[in-house]
Parts: structure tokens; sequence; C-alpha cells
């Protein structure tokens, strides 16, 4: 951990970064944000870790849990709901088993999230499944998809 | 093969992709190189990506232009590319079936391109593209033939107004900045786009990012800047590539760096992914997040343009204003003068989404009615059902009934229906949608992205949210659209920033507009929409059922009984309302109520 650390320390002083960016960067090399590597990073630059949580629980690129192999995000935007993405959403959590309140699954193997747009409106109900957009969707292709997925594992 | 041009334009924006647009592009290419074609022609036939143009229900969307003679083909495959090239490219001969028809024409002839005009046209990717379009040459005029008063009058006449959503006069903000006396000043464009429903934004940053980066550019000359950021959401992954790459290619043209356009003059933007949060478009969180704290607003004791960013002159434009402004200094203030009404110039893109026939963005001049925009652009509404209610300005923004119609869409007008521009999202309900579900799903989404700085914001969306949900499961209690009101009109008075100031305007606006839809819910535990889920039931019609087991295979929760060929029975209490044997069955033997 401490090599992937000092790097982006390195980044931090070079950049004249802050922060914001340390924890984008840690968040890029490990999926999410680690406890311990706050704790370090903290203790190395002096600044308490709470600043840190306080940044990373206040906006949504950070995830303070590992997340799944495919991470598949429903779009919870205005058109998308309008054209049904709830019983998307909610179907989906039940067919992967999501536990209630939780975004992954036990087996860390998906992660159903949700985003507020996406910004594909004209396709909605959109859905992302590993950062492929795929738009109109419906119930019998979402479990499509994520047969396939199953099938890669 | 006679002598002919033959240029091929691939829609290559988010929607396209997701659709196959990039395999369509490649199987054009692939066709060209094999066929010979290429090399018959060399650089007379070429087969290139452009930005989105905004029909995204209809992608993959190719224009195959040989010479200048353009034809629109819509829905495309890959494996529809074959006989468009063998029939159309080498014969000569369109393939009818294909081309865009009707619709395709309505959508786009009522619609005014000037912050579009680029999208759908040109290839977002190569800065040669742009450039043979006149582009950076409002730039270089900028630097080197005005001075800065210059500058700030021409987009004063102009009377371009902030397109984020205020309306806030863009020439007067660049004068308060230009005023400063400062050694470092910064632009900002501001690229969150938070108003979920709302992508113009996206379409020109993916599709057009130089012209943002030439707005950015006048910008930073007018008001004397020597730094810019492009803060622009991590979730456009698309944008920020993009929107990478033309800042590369313009560093390297020393269109940015020191010494630009040999004028004395040195400016570099840097682009600045966005963490993710509503809020962050307010101008205080967003400067406070590109310092690298919690986006939290704070008290607007000062104009940013005074003291913004690290507490110096900062100028935060949007998006879609920025982009407008190497056209007004190319085209002179008094064209987009007279586009659009006395105090607003110009166009403004909306996001057309919802039950309309035709979604997608569509740039209007300003004072358009609401009704022109619907059935002329969209179409009408889907499957001919009747129109209940259109809102406008994202979830902070208010639905207007059918009433207003006829209103004009410019920044007075909707001020005055009780509801604001926004960033354009525009999101058509018809008889299907539930109002109260609709305010519902807004205040979900704002009290969760309230940044949490002050009560009423805080607290006061929670609980409207809270009294919502409520009526929503059929808990409704008398008094509850009073409580409602009183609770609205308190957070909108005493919010500290913008965001709490708007939050409660769905609430307020559909309890002005349909107090009755509300009444039904609590009075009558019934959703009139058939939407709210609780409300609902979902029951056998024996007499319809042929006993085919569709709708127990499909039922998630086992909740229905019978044998085969014989009429099937729902238990309800295991029934949990998801639907899914309704849409499942094929003789109308489900009942919703």
């Amino acid at each position: 951990m401490d090599e992937v650390l000092d790097k982006i320390l390195e980044n931090y002083f070079e950049n004249d970064g802050n922060s914001l960016t340390i924890l984008q960067d840690i968040e890029k090399s490990y999926g999410y944000i680690p406890e311990d590597a706050v704790c370090r990073i903290s203790r190395k630059l002096d600044i308490p870790p709470s600043r840190f949580f306080g940044i990373a629980t206040f906006y949504s690129q950070f995830h303070l849990k590992p997340r799944g192999k495919h991470i598949i995000t429903v779009c919870r935007g205005t058109p998308c709901h309008v054209k049904g993405s709830e019983k998307i959403l909610n179907r989906l959590q039940m067919e992967l088993d999501i536990p209630r309140g939780e975004d992954t699954s036990e087996d860390l193997h998906f992660s159903v999230e949700e985003v507020n747009c996406v910004g594909a409106c004209g396709l909605s109900p959109v859905v992302v499944i590993n950062s492929q957009v795929q738009g109109q969707m419906s119930i019998n292709r979402m479990i499509e998809e994520i047969n396939k997925l199953r099938a890669l594992d | 093969m006679d002598k002919k041009d033959i240029v091929i334009k691939v829609c290559s924006g988010t929607g396209s992709l997701s659709a196959g647009g990039k395999d369509v592009l490649e199987a054009f290419r692939s066709l060209a190189a094999s066929t010979g074609t290429q090399a018959e022609f060399r650089d007379r036939c070429t087969a290139h990506q452009v930005g989105c143009r905004g029909f995204c229900s209809r992608d993959v969307l190719v224009d195959v232009i040989i010479n200048g003679e353009k034809i629109t083909y819509e829905l495309i495959k890959p494996d529809m590319v074959p006989r468009i090239f063998e029939e159309h490219i080498l014969q000569g001969d369109p393939v009818d079936e294909w081309m865009a028809g009707e619709q395709h024409r309505e959508f786009h002839a009522a619609q005014t391109k000037i912050v579009l005009s680029h999208c759908g046209e040109m290839d977002p990717e190569s800065l040669d593209a742009y450039l043979a379009s006149g582009g950076y040459e409002a730039a270089h005029q900028a630097f080197v033939r005005m001075t800065p008063g210059e500058i700030i009058e021409e987009i004063k006449r102009s009377a371009l107004r902030g397109r984020g959503g205020a309306g806030f006069p863009t020439g007067l903000k660049w004068e308060f900045a230009g005023r400063m006396r400062s050694k470092e000043k910064y632009v900002v464009c501001n690229g969150n786009e938070s108003d979920p429903g709302a992508f113009a934004d996206r379409c020109i940053m993916e599709g057009d990012p130089h012209s943002v980066i030439e707005g950015m550019m006048i910008c930073a000359r007018a008001i004397g800047a020597e730094r810019g950021y492009i803060y622009v959401r991590d979730s456009y992954a698309l944008a920020v590539k993009r929107l990478g790459l033309a800042l590369r290619q313009c560093r390297e043209h020393g269109f940015l760096g020191s010494n630009v356009f040999d004028s004395g003059f040195d400016l570099d933007i840097r682009l600045y992914p966005a963490p993710g949060a509503f809020i962050c478009g307010e101008a205080t969180a967003l400067m406070k997040s590109i310092e690298g704290k919690r986006a939290m607003p704070s008290p607007r004791m000062w104009r940013t343009a005074e003291k913004g960013l690290w507490g110096r002159p900062t100028v935060i434009n949007n998006v879609e204003t920025l982009a407008n402004v190497p056209r007004i200094l190319g085209r002179g203030a008094e064209w987009f003068a007279g586009v659009g009404t006395e105090n607003s110039g110009g166009t403004k893109v909306f996001s057309l989404t919802g039950k309309v026939k035709n979604t997608g963005l569509v740039e209007i001049p300003m004072g358009v009615t609401l009704r022109e925009v619907i059935y002329g652009i969209g179409g009408g509404m889907v499957e001919d059902r009747a129109f209940k209610g259109i809102q406008l300005g994202g979830p902070t923004g208010g639905c207007l009934s059918e009433a207003f119609l006829d209103s004009r869409v410019d920044y007075e007008s909707l001020a005055l229906a009780g509801t604001i521009m926004g960033s354009g999202g525009m999101v058509v309900l018809d008889e299907t949608s539930c109002i109260v579900d609709t305010a519902r799903f807004f205040l979900d989404i704002t009290q969760a992205e309230s940044c949490g700085k002050c009560t009423p914001c805080r607290l006061g969306l929670r609980r409207m949210f809270e009294i919502l949900q409520r009526i929503t499961n059929g808990h409704g209690r008398n008094g509850d659209i009073e409580l409602l009101e009183d609770l609205g009109s308190h957070i909108r008075a005493t919010s500290l920033c913008g965001f709490g100031m708007t939050a409660p305007n769905p609430v307020l606006t559909t309890i002005r507009y349909f107090r009755d839809e509300y009444a039904v819910h609590i009075k009558d535990r019934k959703c009139p929409a058939l939407v709210c889920k609780n409300l609902l039931t979902y029951s056998c019609i024996q007499e319809n059922c042929t006993g085919c087991g569709l709708c127990k295979k499909v039922c998630p929760s086992d909740a229905i009984r019978g044998t085969r060929k014989k009429p099937h029975k729902i238990d309800q209490d295991l029934c949990v309302k998801c639907g899914s044997c309704f849409d499942a069955c094929k003789f109308d033997a489900v009942l919703r109520e």
C-alpha cells in the first residue's frame, strides 16, 4: 500500500493538488476509499482524517466500501423515472440479492448503484453496465444482460 | 465512375455510442478501404464522427453527402451499412426505406441552431475541422484587435444572459470582474449540469468542445484572467475525454499557454473533473469544490465576480453561455439580439423528454410558446394521450399545467408562471404520470442533495419528502396539503442559497395547479394515474383469463396461483405490486385499479 500512497503524494506535491485530488487518486487506485489509506495519508500530511472523510462522504464519486466486480448503475433522472426506472432498480436488487440499504451483493460480484442523471435522457430509461451506457432498457433485457455477465464469471 | 465528393457523417454522442455508433463508423471505414473507394477518391471520400444532433431516440443517425446532397438515415445498425454503401454510395441510389422520415424533418424544422450548429456537422475531435469553419477567429480578434472594454460592450449589446438558470446578464458579470484590480483572476466554465433530465451541456461539451474553450478565452481576455477551469461532471466520461483532447490541441497550436496569438497575454485552462454533487452547480459551492473542500455554499456577501476562487475575482459561466460567445463576436451583437426577445437575446437549448413523441435536444429562439415546442418539435404526446403538465428547470423548477401551454419561453414569462428556465430540462407529463409521485421524486433528490449547512433546507426538505411519501403510500392526513405549503414557503424564504430557495418549487407549483390530485390521494386513497404502488391493487379478471400461465412465470414473488388453462388468482398478501403480470398479460386479464 505504501508505494501506491507515495505515488499519490508525489502527484499531490507536483501538481499543487488538494485533499480532493488525493481522494480521487485513492479511489482510482483501489476502486474505493480504504480507511487505512486515508489514515496513513493523514499521518503523513498531518491533516486530520476527519477532513478527508468529510469530503469523501460529501461527493457521490467516492465509495467507502469495496464495490462489486460488475457495476450496474441505474439512472434515476426525471425522464428515466417517468419511464419506469424505479421498477428496473427494484427488480435488479431482488434479482441480484443486494441486501437492503446496501449497493453490493455479499459475494462482491455485483454492485447496483443509482446516479442522478447520465445525460442520455433521449434514451430513457438508461442503465450503465460496466461503463457502457445502455438505453431504452426493459426488465427483460436487463435480466438478459445480467445472465450474460453471470456467464462470463 | 464519375467524379464526386463523398462525406459520411456518423453521430457519436453518448446516445449514439450506446446504440452502436462506433461499429457503424468502423463498418463504413472498412468498406471504404476494402472496396477501393478510399483509394480512388482519396480525400474526397471521408467517413467521420460528428457530435450529437439531439435526436437520440432515432440513433444511430448517419448522413451520406454526395456532391453536397445530404441524405439522412436513421436507426442504422452495423449490418445495414453494406447495403447503404453498395446502393447509395457506389451506385448513387439511396436506400429509401431507411431514410429519416417526416418525424426527423418535423423535429429539426422549427429549431434555430446557433449553439448546436456544429453538433452533428463537425468532428468534435478535430481541431482542423473547427478551424475550417472559422474557429478561433473570434478569439484571435478578441486578443489582437479588440480592447477588453469593446468585448464587454459587444456582449452587453447582444443581450446574452446566463444559461445556467438564473439568467444574469453575461456582459454585466464580465464588467464587474473586469473592473476589479487584482493580479490574479479566474474564469470558470460550469459544466456540472446537475439537473437530472437536462443534457444540453453534455452534448455541447461532447460535440463542440472547442467553442466552449474559445468562449472561455474571450472571457479571459475581457476580464484579464490568466487561468481558467472547466468544471465538468466526472460521470460525463466522453465530455471529459473530448475536452481534455481539445485543450491539448489548443496548447500544441499555441492558442493556450504563454503569449497567446502574440498578444503578450498568457492563458492556461485546466480541466477539473467534478466529484459529483448536485449542489456544485451553485457558484459558491463550485468554487469550494475546486479549492478541494466540501462543496457547501456560502452567504453571498460579495459577487463572485469580485471575490471568488481563493478570494480573487472570478467569472463563472455556464457551458452554453460560453459556447454562444464566439458566435456573438463572429456575427455581431445585433444579429444575436435580433434572434430572441427584447430582454434575452439568442436561443436556448432545451432537453425535451418525457411523454412526447420526439425526445431530444431542441434549440429554440427565446420567446417561442410551450405549445409550439411540445406539439411542433415534439410531435405531440405519445399515443396521443392527454397532456397533463410540464416540469421546467429540473428538480428545483416548477410544474406547469395545460393553462400555460401558450406562455412564452423566456426568463420573465416563466418566472411569472412560478417556474424557472433552469438549465433547460423539459419533462412532459401525460395522464399516466402521477403529479404527487413526480413531486415526491424531486423532493427525494433535493433532500438527499442538500449540503446540510442550513436548517430550513436540510430538515425542511426532509420533512416535506416524508409527508409526500406518506401521501403516496396511502397514509396521507387531512391538512397535509396546507402543511406542505407552509413548510415550502418558509424554506423558500429562509434558505441560505439558491438551491434551498427553489427546492420546494415542484411541490408548491403542483399544489397550485393540481390540488385536486393531492386531495384524491389523501381522501380517497387512490392514484388517478395508477402510478403510486401502494394505492394500487392487481387482480385477475376471471372472464378474460385463459390460464396461459405467463403471469405466473414473470411474477417475482410467486403470488399467482392457478392451474394451466384455468383462470388464475393473485394472492394479495404476497403481491409486491410490481406490475410485471399486468405488462405480460396478452389478454387484458389483469386489472389494475
